[in-house]
């Protein structure tokens, strides 16, 4: 009988000790308020706003220190303002760097759907998530339209603009009418 | 049709010396042309009752290059559901396939015209202009709406799934088979043992011995009195508590494996496995900023405004079944405000709670643009295999150890880093080494990331 308590209390004391790992749960800290930040972390939870959140949404109508803002306004006939009339700001300063650059965020961003040459023939493509991604050679695409769709989005394609920044929508935009060039 | 001839040759060969075999050979291949040519017909007439005059092989191929992107068969996108198209506009608006031909070649032409359901259509889906077609030909548009009458029947993709599900399960059952085996011969060891022993004592019995355990004193009482024993135990004792006393403190504070429940059950094995997503697709500011950051549901809703539903892999041991996984997407719908039926925005939105995993001390400084566009470091050498993982985890120590050890070890990419050439070189010089180490550009100073 004694034995059989003696047993008992062996494991009993090791569950107790092992049972403490819990992986969905954080570790003790040794003096959590040096852990733990004293200013909000990006994404906290506060009561400081009335979201219940610190991230907050911008003002209407602010724009961004280094941004500017865009003018042609998400519409077709915007759509087809940016593509006659928008020039790529970067033209007078374009270096090999900027297109290494256009080509690193192409293949980031786009590459997943539009394929890395651009024809469409992209992962999600192939893999039948997205389906009638067209070629790049059969729109009629200028740098102010692809400019334009990565702001807004167009159709079945989401904006971009809070992944990539002004200057890296140009880039973009050149690299892929040179891959447009490349297909034709 | 060369292989199948080709056989045939061989087997006229074979069998050339019997004058009646070959005969019998002619025959059949003449009922076998017989029999492929009247099948060829049959197929033809099938697909013209289908559908008309169009293919709707082709015409699937047509549709997915073409109208996917806005259109799908049963369910509104961009554009409108596009089943049975060609009938449901000559029923509902009394409209042709004239009309439809205008319309797929420029509609925007047609609208201009000012075409009563030309103009509603247009109005209803948010004014997003259709692409014009002018390259389709008569035959194409044939196809495609061939293909949106009657779509050819889908590969039996469940089929083979359940086929697969029932071979694992019955690689399952076998393992459980032959495990249960093993159970089996063990116990009947055991059994065996046993009555092995029994007998023994019964004929010992018999014999009249007496199997008698001669009386000592019992072990623990004897290893208490030999004190060498006591000593050596006691240190052993000693130094195994120390050890572990030590490990336990040690990781206090470490969240390596830390696995919480989330939210929403995101699969990073899906998205960045097996669809191959960049990892900056989504947490995109780790190029440009302190923090990699959680994406914003704006870029989930890029992919799900059009990926509604899971299609792929199904893991059925841990209950991940296509529907556990259509309904997180629900779940992301939900929390953005995305009315699926209407496809638009309710504006009632609600944030995600996301748990994160990744915490450094407040007193460490860390900066991951630093780490991904400068030094180049892959997200998965301190994140791990992430493209595995189905539930994501904390996969290194994030200890100042840690930190220090790969700042010793990591070489400085020199190369077309001309701005730093100087400061390279010089110190090249003063280390006389080839190549720099982070650690040597000053990646172990404590205000670097202490301050």
């Amino acid at each position: 009988m004694r034995k059989l308590f003696n047993i008992l209390l062996v494991i009993g004391l090791v569950a107790s000790v092992t049972g403490c790992f819990d992986k969905a749960k954080p570790n003790y800290q040794y003096f959590p308020n040096m852990y733990e930040p004293v200013g909000y972390e990006a994404y906290q939870k506060t009561d400081a706003f009335r979201s219940g959140g610190e991230a907050q949404l911008p003002a209407e109508g602010s724009v961004a220190r280094g941004f500017l803002p865009y003018e042609y306004p998400d519409t077709n006939e915007g759509y087809d303002l940016a593509r006659s009339s928008l020039i790529n700001p970067l033209d007078s300063i374009w270096t090999e760097d900027d297109m290494a650059t256009g080509k690193e965020l192409y293949g980031i961003y786009c590459a997943i759907c539009h394929g890395n040459k651009g024809d469409g023939q992209g992962t999600l493509m192939k893999r039948e998530k997205f389906l009638g991604i067209p070629n790049y050679k059969d729109r009629d695409i200028t740098e102010g339209s692809i400019y334009h769709v990565l702001m807004y989005g167009r159709n079945a394609m989401g904006s971009h603009a809070n992944q990539v920044n002004e200057k890296e929508r140009w880039q973009i935009a050149r690299y892929v009418m040179k891959l447009r060039e490349d297909l034709e | 049709m060369p292989e199948r001839s080709d056989v045939n040759f061989h087997f006229c060969m074979n069998k050339v010396n019997h004058r009646h075999s070959i005969l019998t050979f002619k025959s059949i291949l003449l009922a076998f042309l017989l029999t492929l040519s009247t099948s060829i017909f049959a197929q033809d007439e099938t697909v013209e009752a289908n559908a008309g005059d169009g293919d709707p092989v082709k015409g699937k191929s047509l549709f997915n290059a073409n109208c996917a992107a806005c259109h799908k068969l049963n369910k509104k996108m961009t554009g409108p559901a596009l089943a049975n198209v060609e009938a449901r506009l000559a029923e509902e608006q009394g409209l042709d396939r004239e009309w439809l031909d205008a319309w797929i070649r420029n509609s925007a032409g047609l609208i201009a015209t000012g075409d009563a359901y030309a103009n509603q259509i247009y109005n209803e889906y948010n004014q997003a202009a259709m692409t014009a077609f002018p390259q389709l030909s008569d035959q194409d548009i044939s196809d495609i709406l061939a293909y949106t009458a009657a779509p050819p029947p889908a590969p039996p993709i469940a089929a083979t799934d359940a086929t697969a599900a029932q071979s694992e399960g019955t690689s399952g059952i076998s393992n459980n088979l032959i495990l249960g085996a093993l159970v089996l011969v063990l116990g009947l060891l055991i059994y065996a043992l046993f009555t092995v022993t029994r007998l023994l004592k019964r004929v010992a019995e018999a014999n009249g011995v007496e199997a008698e355990m001669p009386k000592s004193m019992p072990l623990w009482k004897a290893f208490v009195k030999n004190e060498f024993l006591m000593l050596v135990s006691a240190i052993f004792l000693l130094l195994a508590a120390g050890y572990f006393g030590y490990g336990y403190l040690m990781q206090v504070g470490v969240d390596q494996g830390y696995e919480p429940v989330q939210p929403i059950h995101y699969s990073h094995k899906i998205h960045a496995g097996d669809n191959k997503i960049e990892c900056k697709y989504c947490h995109s500011s780790a190029r440009v900023s302190k923090h990699s950051g959680i994406p914003s549901l704006n870029v989930c809703m890029n992919c799900h405004k059009n990926i509604a539903e899971y299609a792929g892999e199904e893991d059925l041991e841990n209950g991940y079944t296509q529907e556990f996984y259509t309904n997180e997407i629900k779940k992301l719908y939900k929390a953005v405000g995305w009315d699926e039926e209407n496809q638009r925005y309710t504006g009632e939105t609600q944030p995600v709670e996301w748990v994160r995993i990744h915490n450094l001390p407040d007193f460490v400084y860390f900066n991951h643009s630093q780490h991904v566009e400068v030094a180049g470091v892959e997200c998965q050498t301190c994140h791990g295999p992430v493209e595995e993982m189905e539930i994501m985890y904390q996969y290194s120590p994030l200890t100042m150890g840690w930190c220090i050890n790969c700042h010793r070890e990591t070489d400085v990419n020199l190369k077309d880093n001309e701005y730093y050439a100087k400061i390279h070189e010089e110190l090249s010089k003063k280390y006389g080494v080839e190549k720099l180490t982070a650690a040597q550009m000053g990646g172990l100073e404590c205000g670097k990331c202490h301050y």
